[in-house]
């Protein structure tokens, strides 16, 4: 009965996480990029700084309209927000938060979440097909595009790690790592955050939904419940992208005192440092051509990360 | 051109440069005037509405005229003064309406400029929006409510030539006081009162 019921938690809890994070991400961005380009951002709702901005967004979107456009395949596209919303959930579920505080203990939870997280891309393929909308099958097309580009340097980049750490678990990965993996796995770190923002189309690579080019590309159709559920996809994507990001590379739970104790609260500065630098980001670098994407991609990303993996196996043989 | 050949020697010397633009203004104060709770602090003579002193107008028509939209209306008729004791009697103008239309107006500030008795006056004040464009036509006495919003000139230069208003005065009535309050609109309405 206990073990049913420590289940229950851990899911309510992941839930939750999944729930509140990545709202907190959206609002941090909504006030960090306000400021850094001189503004105030939201200031009315929840009357302190704004700080209810999404919740009201939220239930103005409820309000909305659910338009179906009437050439449009019904099924999929009605489905698809949940294609590209649920992943992250799952792969929430894996990401250690602390010594022992994962929701599922997955023995190969990075082969796990890396092929969730390509799953979350295919909602809005299928987004992009079938709204019978042009602009949204460019978006759509764009999005396969950059999903074939950056798949194969970020699990380069990931494999680099698995193999200094000998495991594909993510709390074996954060039990190996040492402070000294942060020099030795610099370069796949670059290109696996790198690789993780174009799949999860944000800008500066977010020609899929470019909207001065193809008005918001797969999304271009979707109003009220539908098109909230997809922002928040995305804004789900950056908080699994961070996590990822902390556990493979940054040490996860590990810090300069106290991991046992305060890990969860280590992993959390992490990642929301992390959310920052994509924040930051955003609001500082312009958007860059579909071309530019590919080239940066194919001719720089991938040798990098087979860079990465030869230093890794050198390193690896070394000690 | 120089800068460009750094660029390029430094890879993503660029890219660090727009981080650190970016979080320097993160830093700065940021320049959002919440205006409904805090009020903008304007300058003196900011263009908000136009004031209408009546007592000092004589209903020349100066200022309908040279209006370039033709947004004043005045109508006015002649009073006769009965002659006072071995005089004659007089005649002068009453202002019977004064408005100024401000849906047509441009905020040129020709009808202030043009205006001989100083009857009109800029005033910052600017929250007079409406929902009926018709309401924007302020007739002469929501005109003169303008009155009390017009901030005071500023003083005069101390060191420089005294302003002919005062030596004037000075001639007829006797030195003045240095300094004294008089140089403010009341000097003015009584030159015009003359």
């Amino acid at each position: 009965m206990s073990e049913v019921l420590e289940v229950v938690l851990r899911l309510a809890a992941v839930v939750a996480a999944f729930l509140v994070l990545p709202l907190v991400v959206g609002q941090t961005e909504h006030k960090v990029m306000a400021h850094m380009q001189g503004r105030l951002g939201p200031m009315y709702a929840g009357a302190f700084h704004g700080w209810a901005q999404l919740i009201a967004d939220g239930v103005k979107f409820v309000q909305k309209e659910n338009v179906v456009p009437a050439a449009a395949d019904r099924r999929v596209f009605t489905l698809a927000p949940a294609i590209a919303l649920l992943p992250y959930l799952f792969v929430l579920l894996v990401i250690p938060i602390g010594p022992g505080l994962v929701g599922q203990e997955l023995g190969a939870g990075l082969f796990f979440a890396l092929a969730m997280m390509g799953v979350g891309v295919v909602g809005a393929v299928m987004a992009g097909w079938a709204s019978a909308n042009k602009y949204a099958l460019l978006g759509g097309m764009r999005v396969a595009a950059q999903l074939l580009a950056y798949e194969l340097p970020m699990v380069f980049a990931a494999a680099s790690v698995a193999m200094a750490a000998g495991t594909l678990s993510l709390t074996g990965i954060v039990q190996e790592w040492q402070w000294w993996w942060l020099p030795w796995q610099a370069i796949g770190a670059v290109v696996f955050f790198v690789a993780g923002l174009a799949e999860l189309r944000r800008p500066p690579f977010d020609m899929p939904v470019a909207d001065s080019e193809i008005i918001f590309g797969p999304y271009t159709e979707y109003s009220g419940l539908r098109f909230a559920l997809f922002i928040l996809a995305e804004y789900a994507g950056i908080v699994v992208l961070c996590a990822l990001t902390t556990v493979l590379f940054l040490g996860g739970w590990k810090g300069p005192f106290g991991s046992e104790q305060i890990g969860w609260l280590w992993t959390m500065i992490k990642v929301f440092g992390l959310a920052f630098v994509v924040i930051w980001v955003r609001v500082s670098f312009p958007r860059l051509r579909e071309d530019q994407l590919q080239r940066l991609a194919w001719a720089t990303l991938v040798p990098l990360a087979l860079l990465q993996l030869a230093i890794t196996g050198v390193v690896k043989i070394a000690i | 051109m120089s800068n460009h050949e750094a660029v390029k020697r430094v890879p993503g010397a660029g890219l660090a440069k727009g981080l650190a633009v970016t979080f320097r203004t993160l830093l700065r104060r940021s320049v959002t005037a919440q205006y409904p709770e805090v009020k903008p602090a304007l300058p003196a003579r900011s263009r908000g509405a136009i004031a209408l002193l009546e007592e000092n107008c004589t209903s020349c028509m100066l200022c309908a005229r040279e209006c370039p939209d033709w947004c004043i209306y005045i109508d006015s008729h002649k009073e006769t003064l009965p002659a006072p004791e071995g005089g004659r009697e007089r005649a002068r103008n009453v202002l019977d309406r004064f408005a100024i239309d401000f849906s047509l107006c441009m905020y040129c500030g020709i009808c202030i400029e043009v205006c001989p008795f100083d009857a009109l006056f800029w005033t910052p004040e600017f929250e007079y929006a409406e929902y009926d464009i018709r309401d924007l036509l302020h007739e002469k006495d929501r005109l003169r409510e303008w009155m009390w919003t017009v901030p005071p000139p500023p003083e005069n230069d101390p060191s420089g030539a005294v302003p002919k208003e005062i030596t004037t005065a000075e001639r007829t009535a006797g030195p003045l006081t240095p300094g004294a309050g008089g140089d403010r609109d009341g000097g003015s309405e009584g030159g015009a009162g003359e």
